[in-house]
């Protein structure tokens, strides 16, 4: 029962994390994407056409990455460039992927792939409980699992790191240090959105295998607030996300025990349980909200 | 700058606005003509693609029998329709041009339709799997779950584990009738068998579902239903595991080509077209399509039994068709009582025999099944 929840945490919660991290760099460089489910449908239809035209889920990889960038560009072009509504931009971007994803993708609902194969770590595959849930997946996933710590070393260790978390909190003074910001956001949101492509591609080239329209189901907004409750902090972000597909195997898991328990409960408990652990762990811990998006939070700020 | 920032919200309006008119609002329609123009137009809303491998690709499959069986039949069609207003809208486009019969695939339609029909008395409504509520509108449907009774027993007969896993949407009638019909088929045959119930909560939600399909194979489940709008996700993850598949609303047997046993298809083509002609010859008032008319084997080929796969061995095969055979001539019927729910309560008093309409009350699991739904009970 343990090995299933630990499994389904990984599993479910890989495409969570990428599309969380990928929200939390746009944000700690002062720019709030709600385009984030738009970035992770069009990178999932663009993963999957390409999965079935070379029938290579590598290459299709790859490109739900650019399938992600794109709308999260357009964003950036909207807000940095253009000084749109954060808000209103991010939603045009998300009903605007829904759309087009929904229109593009009607003639791929049929289509078939052979989608990426989990790859063994010998030995380590074979360690109860956890063994089949972190050595024992395909690639994505495991990039998943290691896209947080990375942000984490990128945010803590590295000069570029450094400059994008200083946008975030005064472009004026990274200004004053010789730097761009408008460049500085305009890379982060769309990497951000490259990201959040990437666990579109992670959702139909390794878990579903197959397109519908509108696959996403919200996940992108999940990761906004993980993001907000992580109180933007990469390893913590990740947590939540593997805590929220934690929570949703344990409902199934409870359900196919018989516990007495009615299913809509226990259909809220990722939810439910996501907020309340963060809720309690951030307590106390040092507020890491950018200077930056509380202009976008508290209107009339500059 | 603060022109310039307006216009450009006008412009995220307009992509939003533009983006609602391909999913929502849009509802794609379209037109076909077969013949002479002579005969009626029809119109058919779907809530769906018509090619998701489900429910509504077996009607949208049936709406084009009708095209090809009633000579002159314009066919208006309109896919992703929501459940609200917007389907009021579709349908009242559709009498503009020119619709004197209209179809409501899905169960939402039903509202929007009665408020539509109210204002247009000249046109003839049908509502799929409804009740009839309006001096114009009739309501169908096909008794699924005797359908559902012989794939459990196949299952029943098929597994070797004796667990059986079910994924559902949400708990309403429909489902739980389908649940309790494959539990009772499954334990006619083997009397320990029992089936696992998980509820995804969402019609069409694929990465839900394959880790649901997921969970109940770890669990020890070896044949796997389902009752949801898009089924090919949790036929592909059996397959992938070694499991057995039970199919519904389509036949999948294309995408587990080693353990597809059989399914539950609709096929709507006959019925739509017979219900078609009678509007056309001007006989549809009084009769039974003029009300809510419900279908089983016996009486019509709605439902069927999707083809065997290799999983099956003849022997199955042949019980299977013969209960099959038991229900065309009206000698078995799935809910003849005693049945008897989760908690031990009888629900149907022995040698009792509710009706369609009883039947779509149910709002109980009965014994063997594995689960919980939210009746407060």
């Amino acid at each position: 029962m343990l090995e299933a929840i630990i499994l389904g945490a990984v599993s479910y919660g890989a495409c969570l994390i990428f599309a969380a991290e990928g929200e939390l760099i746009a944000e700690r460089s002062g720019i709030v994407n709600l385009g984030t489910e738009g970035s992770i449908l069009c990178g999932a239809l663009l993963s999957f056409m390409v999965t079935v035209w070379t029938g290579s889920p590598y290459i299709g990889a790859i490109f739900g990455l650019v399938g992600g960038a794109l709308p999260a560009l357009l964003h950036a072009f909207m807000v940095v460039g253009r000084k749109a509504d954060q808000l209103a931009s991010g939603l045009a971007i998300t009903f605007l992927g829904l759309g087009v994803t929904a229109a593009l993708g009607k003639s791929f609902v049929d289509d078939k792939i052979n989608g990426m194969d989990a790859i063994g770590i010998p030995l380590l595959k074979d360690i109860p409980l956890i063994g089949s849930a972190f050595f024992d997946q395909d690639i994505l996933t495991y990039l998943a699992l290691l896209v947080g710590p990375a942000l984490w070393w990128f945010f803590k260790r590295t000069r570029a790191g450094l400059i994008l978390r200083a946008t975030g909190e005064s472009g004026d003074v990274v200004y004053a240090y010789g730097h761009s910001p408008r460049k500085v956001r305009y890379l982060a949101v769309t990497a951000g959105g490259a990201l959040a492509g990437l666990g579109g591609a992670q959702l139909v080239l390794a878990t579903t295998l197959n397109w519908t329209e509108n696959i996403t189901q919200g996940r992108g907004f999940v990761a906004v607030a993980l993001v907000i409750f992580a109180s933007w902090l990469p390893l913590r972000a990740a947590g939540g996300a593997l805590l929220f597909g934690a929570a949703f195997a344990l409902n199934l898991v409870l359900q196919t025990e018989g516990v007495g328990i009615p299913s809509f409960y226990l259909l809220m408990l990722p939810y439910v349980l996501t907020l309340i652990v963060l809720a309690v762990t951030s307590k106390g811990q040092k507020q890491m909200m950018p200077a930056g998006l509380k202009a976008v939070f508290a209107p009339g700020g500059t | 700058m603060l022109k310039r920032s307006s216009k450009w919200l006008a412009f995220v309006a307009l992509a939003m606005l533009s983006a609602f008119g391909v999913t929502a609002c849009g509802s794609d329609t379209a037109t076909s003509t077969s013949g002479d123009a002579e005969g009626q137009t029809v119109g058919f809303l779907y809530v769906g693609p018509k090619n998701d491998f489900g429910y509504n690709q077996a009607a949208y499959e049936g709406s084009l029998e009708v095209e090809k069986n009633v000579p002159g039949t314009k066919l208006i069609q309109a896919e992703n329709v929501p459940e609200t207003s917007e389907a009021s809208r579709v349908m009242e486009k559709m009498i503009k041009d020119g619709a004197t019969t209209i179809f409501a695939t899905s169960y939402g339609h039903l509202q929007p339709m009665l408020a539509v029909a109210k204002k247009h008395p000249e046109v003839t409504f049908e509502h799929q799997g409804g009740v009839k509520s309006g001096a114009n509108v009739g309501t169908y449907f096909g008794q699924i779950y005797e359908a559902q009774y012989l794939t459990g027993m196949a299952a029943g007969l098929s597994t070797k584990s004796n667990k059986l896993g079910y994924v559902v949407a949400v708990p309403i009638p429909q489902t739980l009738l389908n649940i309790n019909a494959f539990e009772l088929g499954a334990q006619s045959v083997n009397p320990k068998a029992k089936t696992t119930v998980v509820f995804t909560g969402s019609w069409c939600d694929p990465a839900k579902q394959k880790e649901a399909a997921d969970t109940l194979i770890q669990g020890g489940a070896d044949v796997l239903s389902q009752h949801q709008d898009c089924t090919k996700t949790i036929v592909e993850t059996t397959e992938k595991a070694g499991a057995m598949s039970v199919g519904y609303h389509a036949d999948a047997s294309s995408l587990a080509p080693n353990g597809w046993l059989t399914g539950s298809v609709w096929n709507w083509g006959p019925l739509y077209t017979d219900i078609v002609k009678t509007i056309g010859e001007g006989k549809w008032k009084g009769s039974k399509y003029d009300a809510d008319y419900r279908v089983g084997f016996a009486d019509s080929d709605v439902i069927e039994l999707a083809p065997f796969g290799s999983a099956v061995t003849p022997e199955v095969e042949k019980q299977v068709l013969a209960k099959q055979e038991e229900m065309k001539a009206k000698d078995f019927y799935p809910f003849e009582g005693p049945v008897v729910d989760q908690a031990g309560k009888t629900q149907i008093p022995k040698g009792e025999n509710p009706t369609p309409a009883e039947l779509e009350t149910t709002d109980y699991l009965v014994q063997g099944v594995v689960g919980k739904i939210p009746t407060g009970k």
